[in-house]
C-alpha cells in the first residue's frame, strides 16, 4: 500500500513551473530515492510534500489522505517529518537539546529519554558531545544528529533532502549506512539525493528527474545499469564509487 | 518551594538551601529599606527607581520578543503607549470614565495584545532587518496617530496629553496620597515602588516559566533555524504570533502602570529613542537572559540621572565651565558603551547560555 502518493502534480516556485506534472509513489516499509542534477526540481517537490509550499495543481496523499494545505507541523505530528537541505540542526542548542526539540510534538516523556538513549547507542560520538553544541559538531556528525533528530519523532515517513551534501567521502559512506539501518527499521524512507551512484544501490526503487519532470523511474538496480542513467548521472565515477561502496 | 528552586537556580545554589534562603532574606531586606534609603537623597531617587522598575518591566516583555523568539522589534514602545493611553483615557477626567486599576489594566494588555497580533500577522515571513524597518515603522505610526486624533473627535487630546489622570487605588488604599500610620508618613511613590516591585516579580516568575516550558523551547529553535523548527512540528506562525502577544500585554500593563503614575502622559514619551533605549537595555544586559535584561534595565536607567547630577558640577569644577551638555554626553557614553559592549561581550553583560554558544561558535574549529 503506498504511504506516499503524489499524481499529477505541478509547482509553480518564484515565478516559475519548477515541477512539471509529476507522479511518484511510496510505499510502506520502502526507500525510494528521487535523483537528478541541480536545478531539476528535487528539493521544491520536498517541500510540496511537506506542506512547505503549495502546488498549483495534482494530488498528495499521505496516509490515504489528501494533505495539499495541510501545515507542515500538522504533517510532523502525523509522522511525515523532514531533514531539511545542509545542516538541519539547532547550532546553539545542545546535541541532547536537539534530541529532544526532535521529540516536540510528543509528550510521553520517559520513552522520549528512552530513545534518546537509543540514539547516543547508535552514534556513540553523539553520547560523547551529548552537553556540546550541535554548531561545534563536524558536517558529517551533524548530519547524524539531524536524522537522529527527525527519529526522535518516530516517523512514519522520513524525508531526506540531499544528506551527503558538502560531506567528505568517508562520511558520505557512513550516512548512506546510518540510512540503510534506519530503513531495515522498518522507517518508509524518501531519499533525495545529487549522488545518484550511492543513492542508487541503497534504495529499492527510484524516480529520476530532470527538467521538473520524471523522466525514468524503476527498480534501482535497473537503473544502476541503464546507460542513459550511467552516462548522465554516474559518468566516470560509477566504477570507483561502487568499488568504495560495500 | 523546592519545585521552585529546582526550576529557577542553578545547581551549586540549589545544593545549599542556607545560603539560598538567607541569600534571599537578604535581597529582600534590601529591596524593601532601598526607597527609605534613597528618599534620604530626595524623592526624586525614587521616581527615578519607579521608571527603572517600569523600564524593567517593559524590557522583559520586549526580551520575549526579541531575545527568545528572534524577531527585531524596533516599534515596541508602541505597545507600551497602547498601555498608557488606555489607562489615561478611561481614568481621567477627559472622557469623564474613572474605571477602577483591576478593569483597565487588563484592558490595556488585551489592547496591545491585539495590537500585536495586528503587527505580528503580517510580518510572520520577515526576518531581521526586514521586520526591524516595519516594527519601526509601527512604532512611529502609533506616535503619530497619538498626536493627531485630536481632531475631528478628539480621542488622544493631540501634543497636550492628558493630564490629571487617576492614581492607582487598590483595597481602599490610594497610591497617590501619602499614608500616615500615626506619626510615621508614607509617602505615595513609595507605595508605588512597592507595587511595582511586586508586578515586576510577577512579570519575572512568567518569564522564567516561559522560558523553561515548551514554549520557550519552541522559540529558541524558532529562532535558531526556522525551517527546521517546523520540520520538528512546530507551529512557527502561531508561536511567533503568541511572542508578539505576549511581548506586547507586558508593554501594555507597563504602559497603563506608567499612566498612573505620572498623572500625565503626551505623545512625546512614546518615540523612536525610547524603543531604541528598551532595546538596548535587552541587549547591554544580555538578550535572552532574564536577570541580564533586568541589570541592563536599572543601569540604563540610572546612568543617565547620575549624569545629569555628577556631569555639571564636575566640569565647573575642572574647567569652570559646562562645556558638554549632561544630555549630549549620555548619548556619546551610550554609544560607546554599546561599542565597547558588542567588541568585549558580544552577547550582553549577564548573557544566557545559549546566545553565547551561538556568538562563541563562530571561532569554534570545524571539519568537514
Amino acid at each position: 500500500m503506498s504511504l506516499l502518493s503524489l499524481t499529477n502534480v505541478e509547482i509553480n516556485y518564484g515565478g516559475i513551473r519548477a515541477v512539471k506534472s509529476i507522479s511518484l509513489d511510496v510505499n510502506e516499509g520502502e526507500l525510494v530515492t528521487l535523483i537528478g542534477a541541480n536545478g531539476a526540481g528535487k528539493t521544491t517537490t520536498l517541500k510540496a510534500i511537506t506542506g512547505l509550499l503549495k502546488p498549483a495543481s495534482g494530488t498528495i496523499t499521505y496516509s490515504g489522505q489528501n494533505v495539499i494545505g495541510t501545515p507542515p507541523h500538522k504533517l510532523a505530528a502525523a509522522g511525515l517529518v523532514l531533514v531539511p537541505e545542509g545542516r538541519g540542526v539547532f547550532p546553539g542548542l545542545t546535541i541532547e537539546e536537539n534530541l529532544q526539540m526532535g521529540a516536540y510534538t510528543r509528550n510521553d516523556r520517559a520513552q522520549i529519554k528512552v530513545d534518546i538513549e537509543e540514539k547516543f547507542a547508535l552514534f556513540p560520538r553523539l553520547k560523547e558531545r551529548a552537553k556540546q553544541t550541535a554548531g561545534t559538531l563536524s558536517g558529517g556528525e551533524q548530519q547524524m544528529l539531524a536524522i537522529s533528530r527527525a527519529l526522535m519523532a518516530r516517523p512514519k515517513l522520513l524525508l531526506l533532502d540531499e544528506p551527503s551534501m558538502g560531506l567528505a567521502p568517508i562520511m558520505v559512506q557512513k550516512i548512506f549506512e546510518v540510512i540503510r539501518d534506519v530503513s531495515k527499521t522498518g522507517v518508509t524512507i524518501l531519499l533525495i539525493e545529487q549522488n545518484a551512484a550511492l543513492a542508487l544501490q541503497v534504495s529499492a526503487r527510484a524516480y529520476v528527474m530532470d527538467g521538473g519532470s520524471i523522466t525514468l523511474s524503476g527498480e534501482s538496480k535497473a537503473l544502476l545499469a541503464n546507460p542513459k542513467v550511467r552516462e548522465a548521472y554516474l559518468g566516470e565515477d560509477v566504477v570507483a564509487a561502487s568499488a568504495t561502496a560495500t | 518551594m523546592t519545585n521552585f528552586a529546582e526550576t529557577f537556580l542553578p545547581a551549586n545554589i540549589r545544593k545549599h538551601p542556607a545560603l539560598f534562603w538567607g541569600g534571599s532574606a537578604l535581597i529582600a531586606i534590601a529591596l524593601a529599606a532601598l526607597p527609605f534609603v534613597l528618599a534620604m537623597q530626595g524623592m526624586a531617587w525614587v521616581r527615578i527607581t519607579n521608571l527603572a522598575l517600569i523600564f524593567a518591566m517593559l524590557s522583559l516583555g520586549l526580551n520575549i520578543v526579541v531575545g527568545f523568539a528572534g524577531l527585531l522589534d524596533l516599534g515596541y514602545i508602541a505597545f507600551y503607549a497602547i498601555g498608557a493611553y488606555t489607562y489615561a483615557l478611561l481614568a481621567s477626567p477627559h472622557f469623564g470614565l474613572h474605571l477602577p486599576i483591576w478593569v483597565i489594566l487588563p484592558i490595556g494588555a488585551l489592547m496591545a495584545c491585539i495590537f500585536g497580533v495586528l503587527l505580528g500577522t503580517p510580518t510572520l515571513k520577515l526576518r531581521g532587518d526586514y521586520l526591524a524597518i516595519v516594527t519601526l515603522g509601527f512604532g512611529e505610526i502609533v506616535r503619530i496617530f497619538m498626536n493627531n486624533l485630536s481632531s475631528p473627535i478628539n480621542i488622544t487630546n493631540g501634543p497636550k496629553g492628558i493630564s490629571t489622570i487617576d492614581s492607582i487605588k487598590l483595597f481602599g488604599m490610594d497610591f497617590g496620597n501619602n499614608t500616615s500610620i500615626g506619626s510615621f508618613v508614607l509617602p505615595g511613590l513609595i507605595k508605588y515602588y512597592y507595587f511595582l516591585l511586586f508586578a515586576l516579580m510577577v512579570v519575572i516568575v512568567i518569564n522564567l516559566r516561559l522560558q523553561n516550558s515548551r514554549i520557550g523551547r519552541a522559540w529558541e529553535a524558532i529562532r535558531e533555524d526556522e525551517l527546521a523548527a517546523r520540520a520538528t512540528g512546530i507551529d512557527t506562525t502561531k508561536l511567533k504570533l503568541l511572542a508578539f502577544a505576549m511581548g506586547a500585554s507586558f508593554g501594555g500593563i507597563a504602559g497603563g502602570i506608567f499612566s498612573a503614575i505620572q498623572g500625565f502622559i503626551d505623545p512625546t514619551s512614546f518615540g523612536l529613542t525610547e524603543s531604541v533605549m528598551i532595546l538596548a537595555m535587552v541587549v547591554l544586559g544580555g538578550m535572552g537572559n532574564i536577570w541580564g535584561v533586568i541589570v541592563g534595565a536599572v543601569l540604563l536607567s540610572f546612568v543617565p540621572e547620575l549624569l545629569r547630577y555628577t556631569v555639571e558640577p564636575a566640569q565647573k569644577a575642572l574647567f569652570g565651565r559646562q562645556i558638554i551638555e549632561a544630555e549630549v554626553l549620555r548619548m556619546l557614553l551610550f554609544g560607546f558603551a554599546m561599542v565597547v559592549m558588542m567588541l568585549f561581550r558580544p552577547a550582553g553583560l549577564i548573557s544566557s547560555a545559549v546566545r553565547k554558544r551561538e556568538l562563541s561558535q563562530h571561532q569554534a574549529p570545524k571539519e568537514a
